[in-house]
């Protein structure tokens, strides 16, 4: 025991440590707050917090939980990318791949289950925040962004949803996406498409409508494939990792979280 | 997939003894809860209610797990239908809200449980349930079922709760919890402990359920039924009573721009902060029935009852994909037209000019139009002067208009539901011309 103390001792007390952590051990108040306030990581949390703020019953943990899927998606992600390639000649085959092959075979199974738990999580998040009706003044705009997040994280998972090219995913796409020809306007089969024709020729069609847009074709597929691959791995978390960062600054610009006055 | 239920049954036993032990494990929690905080009754019944779910398990892993009666299931599936499940489920909600402060009592709300869990049980035995239910994307929706019942539970209690000491002149309890803690460590800590429980639940979840993958894409393949992610679901069972235009494009477009308007709207200051219902009554109601009723219980008709060709089956039922139900849909038009006053729907003759075309449109629709204008533009008027007075004279013109809009809108699902269901009408309005239809 005593030389277990001793090791952790040197250890603390080395230049190293010193130069990364600058406080002494988190056992008295001065240093549990610099612990806090001088942790790159841990900086986004105040000092201190009324304690219903961290009571189970008032937020679920839904809002830390949904966080943390975020970032565990975000790692598995990253890992199944060394996986895959999206074409028509590898996507399938990859998948095969990653679960007959592949060390670590749950990778897809916590990708895609973390997936699902976060689309219940935020759900139930956005369901607290409502029935604690803390969307109130001053915390209208972070609601505003959390409606953001919300459509993002259906937006993700969505688009990853058609990568491992099977049956369910294509079909489940095609599904989906059919909405996009019912745009009114600039869907071919949208109410009032008529209305942009030029000298009697139609601009709107399923060669250049919304949903051609969305797939880059007329149905789905290699485009679609690599449209939402970049969507899904690139271009939505990027979008979504701003937004998350917002929603957390305004929770502290907005005077932390809310409560009885 | 026609299998024998009693081979069925024999399948499942494993699964089922353990899914009843885990019952009887968390009802044996119940008693040593009651025995802690002393009361001897609740622990009596509870210790009860493990040893006959302990029982089920038995009977379970032995091939003779309790099941329904094939009559029995046949009845259940006879009685619910897309009108009765809604119907149901509407009336459920209300009944749940109207007596909250009983049924959030804990002993209530873990019979409740307990009854949810059993019916799980139960229904598990038939091969048509189980294979729904335990198709692995399906897995998380049970799973959303039971969480949403638990949490709103756990919201109402603390509100139910709440409302009576506000009523008392007392603060909410969060107050009670005033006290300013460090996050170092109360918070990291948790959060510490919280990504270790996560993490584990989810590798369970992954080693016990693989990631489907089911043929490769095929192009001329096309499924029966074909279904969206389950979380869209909702989405596709609109279908039935919208255009794609409509239920894919302008209600989810409105869904997203309402729910980021809801604080502008909602100008009561009241319920800030703590759990309550009282305080904000409409509020709450609005938006339970657009979220339970309108949103989940879509995905769930969706996810559990909709087979090839979109039919809606019962829970226990086969899933016949030769299952046809005659639809005969008239138009509103048609309806008023022939039906209501025995004359010819009128047609827009060929040639016509622009006035006459529209004009004979209008005449065509005008049933419809007359029907969206009252409900659209007269009701909210009137609306303003009487029942929502005082929202009106709060909120101001704009607020108001755009609040009994998105109200108006969500309320043509249930609207339009009905018609179908009563009178066969597809839409409130047609125009073919233009490729809209209401
Ligand atoms: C990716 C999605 C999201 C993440 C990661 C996230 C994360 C969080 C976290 C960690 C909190 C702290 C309190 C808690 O855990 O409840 C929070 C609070 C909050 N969230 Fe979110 N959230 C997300 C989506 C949403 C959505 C969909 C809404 C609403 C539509 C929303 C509205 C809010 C509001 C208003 C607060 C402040 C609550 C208060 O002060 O009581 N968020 N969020």
């Amino acid at each position: 025991m005593a030389f277990g103390k001793k090791i952790i001792e040197s250890i603390r007390s080395s230049q190293l440590w010193k130069s990364v952590f600058r406080h002494a051990p988190p056992l008295d108040r001065r240093n549990r707050i610099l612990a806090v306030v001088s942790n790159f990581v841990l900086h986004i949390h105040p000092v201190s917090v009324k304690k219903h703020v961290i009571r189970p019953g008032f937020t679920w943990y839904m809002g830390a939980i949904t966080f943390y899927l975020f970032l565990l998606e975000t790692v598995t992600g990253v890992l199944l990318m060394f996986y895959y390639r999206p074409t028509l000649q590898w996507a399938y085959n990859d998948m095969l791949a990653l679960r007959d092959v592949v060390s670590l075979g749950v990778l897809r199974e916590l990708h895609r289950w973390g997936a699902h738990a976060m689309v219940i999580s935020v759900w139930l998040h956005m369901y607290r925040v409502f029935l604690t009706g803390s969307y109130k003044k001053p915390r209208e705009f972070n609601w505003v962004v959390g409606v953001l997040l919300l459509v993002m994280t259906l937006l993700l998972s969505f688009t990853g949803y058609l990568l491992p090219w099977d049956q369910l995913s294509m079909w489940a796409i095609t599904v989906g996406s059919n909405m996009a020809r019912a745009v009114p306007f600039v869907g071919y089969e949208g109410p009032g498409q008529q209305i942009l024709s030029v000298g009697g020729i139609d601009m709107i069609t399923g060669g250049s409508d919304s949903r051609f847009a969305l797939l880059g074709a007329r149905v789905v597929g290699e485009e679609t494939l690599n449209r939402f691959y970049i969507l899904h791995c690139v271009a939505i978390p990027l979008v979504c990792a701003f937004f998350i960062g917002l929603h957390f600054w305004r929770i502290r610009k907005d005077g932390g979280m809310s409560g009885p006055k | 997939m026609h299998l024998d239920p009693q081979e069925f049954v024999a399948d499942m036993a494993g699964f089922l003894g353990w899914y009843y032990v885990v019952v009887a494990a968390c009802n044996a929690g119940a008693v040593w809860y009651c025995i802690a905080r002393r009361r001897f009754f609740w622990m009596l019944v509870w210790a009860a209610v493990t040893v006959g779910f302990a029982v089920a398990a038995y009977q379970a892993f032995d091939g003779r797990a309790i099941a329904l009666d094939e009559a029995v299931k046949t009845q259940i599936d006879a009685f619910i239908g897309p009108v009765s499940f809604t119907v149901g489920t509407f009336v459920f909600l209300v009944v749940m809200y109207l007596g909250r402060s009983f049924f959030v009592l804990p002993a209530v709300a873990w019979a409740g449980l307990n009854a949810a869990l059993l019916f799980m049980g139960v229904s598990m035995t038939d091969p048509e349930f189980a294979a729904v239910v335990t198709k692995p994307d399906n897995v998380p929706i049970v799973a959303m079922v039971f969480l949403l019942g638990i949490f709103t539970w756990w919201g109402t209690a603390q509100a139910v709760e709440n409302d009576r000491r506000l009523a008392q002149g007392r603060p909410p309890l969060e107050k009670d919890y005033d006290q300013k803690v460090l996050v170092w460590p109360d918070v990291v800590y948790l959060e510490l402990i919280g990504m270790i429980i996560a993490t584990v639940v989810l590798l369970v979840w992954s080693l016990a359920i693989q990631a489907p993958l089911e043929e490769p894409a095929n192009p001329v393949v096309t499924p029966n039924p074909s279904k969206a992610p389950w979380y869209f679901l909702g989405l596709q069972e609109m279908l039935v009573y919208f255009d794609a235009s409509i239920a894919g494009v302008i209600l989810p477009v409105l869904m997203i721009v309402g729910l980021m308007a809801v604080p502008y709207l909602d100008f009561n200051e009241k319920g800030d902060g703590y759990y309550t219902i009282k305080q904000r009554r409409f509020a709450y109601i609005v938006f339970q029935f657009g979220f339970l009723q309108l949103w989940i219980l879509l995905i769930l008709i969706g996810t559990f009852m909709r087979g090839p060709n979109w039919c809606f089956f019962g829970l226990y039922e086969f899933r016949d994909p030769h299952k046809i139900v005659a639809a005969s849909n008239i138009k509103l038009s048609e309806l008023f037209w022939s039906v209501g006053l025995g004359q010819s729907v009128p047609q827009v003759a060929a040639g016509a000019g622009f006035i006459v075309r529209t004009a004979t449109i209008i005449w065509r629709e005008i049933a419809g139009l007359t029907f969206l204008g009252v409900y659209f533009v007269a009701l909210p008027v009137l609306l303003s002067r009487t029942l929502l007075r005082s929202f009106y004279r709060q909120m101001g013109v704009t607020r108001y208009t755009i609040m009994i809009f998105m109200l108006l809108m969500m309320l043509m699902l249930p609207i339009k539901m009905v018609l179908r269901w009563t009178l066969n009408v597809s839409y409130i309005v047609s125009l073919p011309e233009y490729f809209a239809n209401f």
